[in-house]
């Protein structure tokens, strides 16, 4: 236990510094837009020059560049990210609306791409070079040559425009008025097309992972050792050989999943998905640059915690992960 | 000649290599079969794929011919993923290399920043590069090298690491050449063979990631591209869907044949390693 706390530690020491330069990163991009917040609010409420200095004089837009930074990080320091023009709120609140949506959407595609991506390539990773195994990593190359909002267009013509089996976009019927199982039903449903989308792009990547470091194992002492010892084939493949190609695959998954949150943007775009990428599209079309600021600096949040669980997650899975730090 | 035949051994590597040179007699052939404005109006609109001859894969929503098109297009995918890839692979070789090479405070500052750089989602940082700075064909390159160049730098700085306590390295040091020498000069070369090897799959996603921009309307506005056509053909997805299908198709083979291509190098090198 005290490993894992010293691991977590250092980690978040070093995650806010992380943190630190993204925020200076935002702020010079915000820099860089063309007009300020004043502009932004003049042009939706209008006003003359003189109403244009008080309200920069009382914002505080007339100071040094070092000064607003400093406020920008005292401002972020209170959770403050600032007013959204686009929908006249707070962007911290717009952003807390939209996140479940996406962190639903995620968890569901990394679920999928994870579970199944792994176990297809424990199959193929069975017996490397066999047919099988050749025809998955194939298939996996051409999966991961898909891109995903294509993909999305695709399954809705076949499924949803087509067949009819499933709806066309959305995150729920609206005004529906269903409540408990009924709408986490409906929910589950509206969820299949863009969850499959997502995930299985990924999926590709889990496989391919999955199939190398079983080959790699293959080649290892230790299944010798369990082959003269008499343990079955299927013994060998899942205890030892898929057992010892899974721990990176856990790594993997942390690193994904900045990816999986870029690849939400188009998703949520395509499938109509009310959560924080369809908010960046729109941030984007309505020329709303502290909100999509505001959206990436959650998003790097979220990928660093993930991260952080993941390392915890790998310290109790692996003995030797931070077991010289714990010492020292 | 041998180098070529020992590349051409997996059927893979030959099906990436037709692919790409396809691509690539597509992009240098556009204006020769297809001189013009691709995005002037050919014919009737939505004219389906097949009909006439002289569209042989029929008219978008505005009736442009949906060849010329896919034609022009090949050019955006192809300069775009190999621009931004390249810039990627400069900027990640420089910064690994001085991180690597110097060690101590550098290194920890400058990967620090490439940490930040992997925190924030990639294509969000294009999506607000791209919404910042105004959409074109040079901000796009560089809109997908700010999120691509991490994994190169990763990779050289752990090659430096390896090579800096070599002997020429110290031999170096000894005539008193200037640090910025050695690093650039002697240790860099040393430490590109596995960059490089990262090269097919950062044109693949670069591919990939401007065509999400474009898809999303923040390609260059006056370029055709596969991405602007298949949300082009998206607004007729019931009625029509071959619009979105045939460019993402296209889509499809060229990153294909971008990964298998860059599959039978990396064999092809590695082959050739462990005979020598």
């Amino acid at each position: 236990m005290t490993r894992a706390l010293t691991l977590l530690r250092r980690r978040l020491l070093g995650s806010t510094f992380v943190l630190l330069i993204v925020v200076i990163g935002t702020f010079l991009l915000l820099e860089a837009a063309p007009g300020d917040a004043v502009d932004a609010y003049i042009v939706s409420t209008g006003g003359d020059t003189g109403m244009i200095e008080l309200l920069r004089h009382r914002w505080g837009l007339d100071q040094s560049e070092l000064t607003r930074l400093a406020n920008y990080l005292w401002a972020l320091l209170h959770l403050d990210l600032g007013q959204s023009v686009t929908f006249s709120r707070p962007i911290r609140d717009v952003i807390l609306e939209r996140l479940p949506t996406t962190l639903l959407l995620m968890g569901s595609a990394t679920a999928l791409s994870f579970g199944l991506g792994s176990s297809l390539g424990i199959y193929a990773g069975a017996r490397p070079g066999s047919f099988r195994d050749r025809f998955l990593s194939i298939g996996s190359l051409a999966l991961y040559a898909v891109p995903g909002f294509w993909l999305g267009l695709v399954l809705i013509v076949i499924f949803a425009v087509d067949l009819r089996w499933l709806p066309i976009g959305g995150i729920e019927t609206i005004a529906s008025s269903k409540t408990g199982l009924a709408r986490a039903a409906d929910i589950a449903i509206h969820l299949v097309l863009p969850v499959s989308a997502l995930g299985f792009i990924y999926l590709a990547l889990y496989l391919r992972m999955m199939r190398a470091g079983m080959a790699e194992a293959w080649r290892q002492d230790f299944v010798l050792a369990a082959r003269s010892r008499g343990l079955s084939r299927r013994r060998i493949v899942l205890a030892h050989v898929a057992r010892n190609a899974l721990l990176p695959l856990v790594t993997m998954l942390g690193l994904q999943s900045a990816q999986m949150l870029g690849g939400s943007v188009v998703i949520e775009s395509v499938f109509a998905v009310p959560g924080l990428g369809r908010l960046a599209q729109e941030a984007v079309a309505a020329r709303d640059t502290p909100l999509l600021l505001g959206i990436i600096l959650t998003s790097a949040v979220l990928v660093i915690v993930v991260n952080l669980l993941v390392d915890v997650a790998y310290a109790f899975l692996d003995p030797r992960v931070g077991a010289s730090e714990a010492g020292a | 000649m041998s180098v070529l035949r020992r590349f051409l051994r997996t059927p893979e590597a030959i099906a990436g290599a037709i692919i790409l040179a396809a691509l690539f007699a597509m992009a240098l052939s556009a204006s020769l079969f297809f001189p013009g404005d691709p995005q002037a109006i050919a014919g009737p609109a939505l004219l389906p794929p097949f009909q006439d001859w002289g569209l042989p894969l029929g008219t978008d929503r505005l009736g442009r011919d949906v060849l010329a098109e896919l034609f022009h297009g090949s050019r955006t995918s192809l300069a775009v993923g190999l621009a931004a890839a390249a810039a990627a692979l400069v900027i990640g070789a420089i910064v690994g290399t001085l991180a690597g090479f110097a060690g101590g405070l550098v290194d920890e500052v400058l990967m620090r920043i490439t940490d930040a750089f992997q925190t924030v989602p990639s294509f969000l940082l294009a999506l607000a590069f791209v919404s910042v700075v105004g959409p074109s064909l040079g901000v796009v390159v560089v809109a997908i090298a700010l999120g691509a160049w991490t994994g190169p730098a990763r990779v050289a700085r752990a090659e430096v690491l390896s090579i800096r306590e070599r002997d020429y390295v110290a031999g170096a040091r000894v005539i008193g050449m200037h640090p910025l020498e050695i690093a650039f000069r002697e240790v860099l070369p040393n430490a590109l063979p596995p960059v490089l090897a990262l090269s097919s799959v950062i044109v693949a996603a670069a591919i990939l990631t401007e065509a999400a921009l474009s898809f999303l309307g923040l390609g260059d506005p006056n370029r055709v591209t596969w991405g602007g056509m298949i949300a082009e053909g998206r607004t007729v997805l019931r009625t029509a869907p071959f619009l979105s299908v045939i460019p993402g198709v296209a889509l499809v083979l060229t990153v294909l044949g971008v990964y298998l291509a860059g599959e039978g190098v990396v064999e092809t090198t590695a082959v050739r390693r462990s005979l020598s």
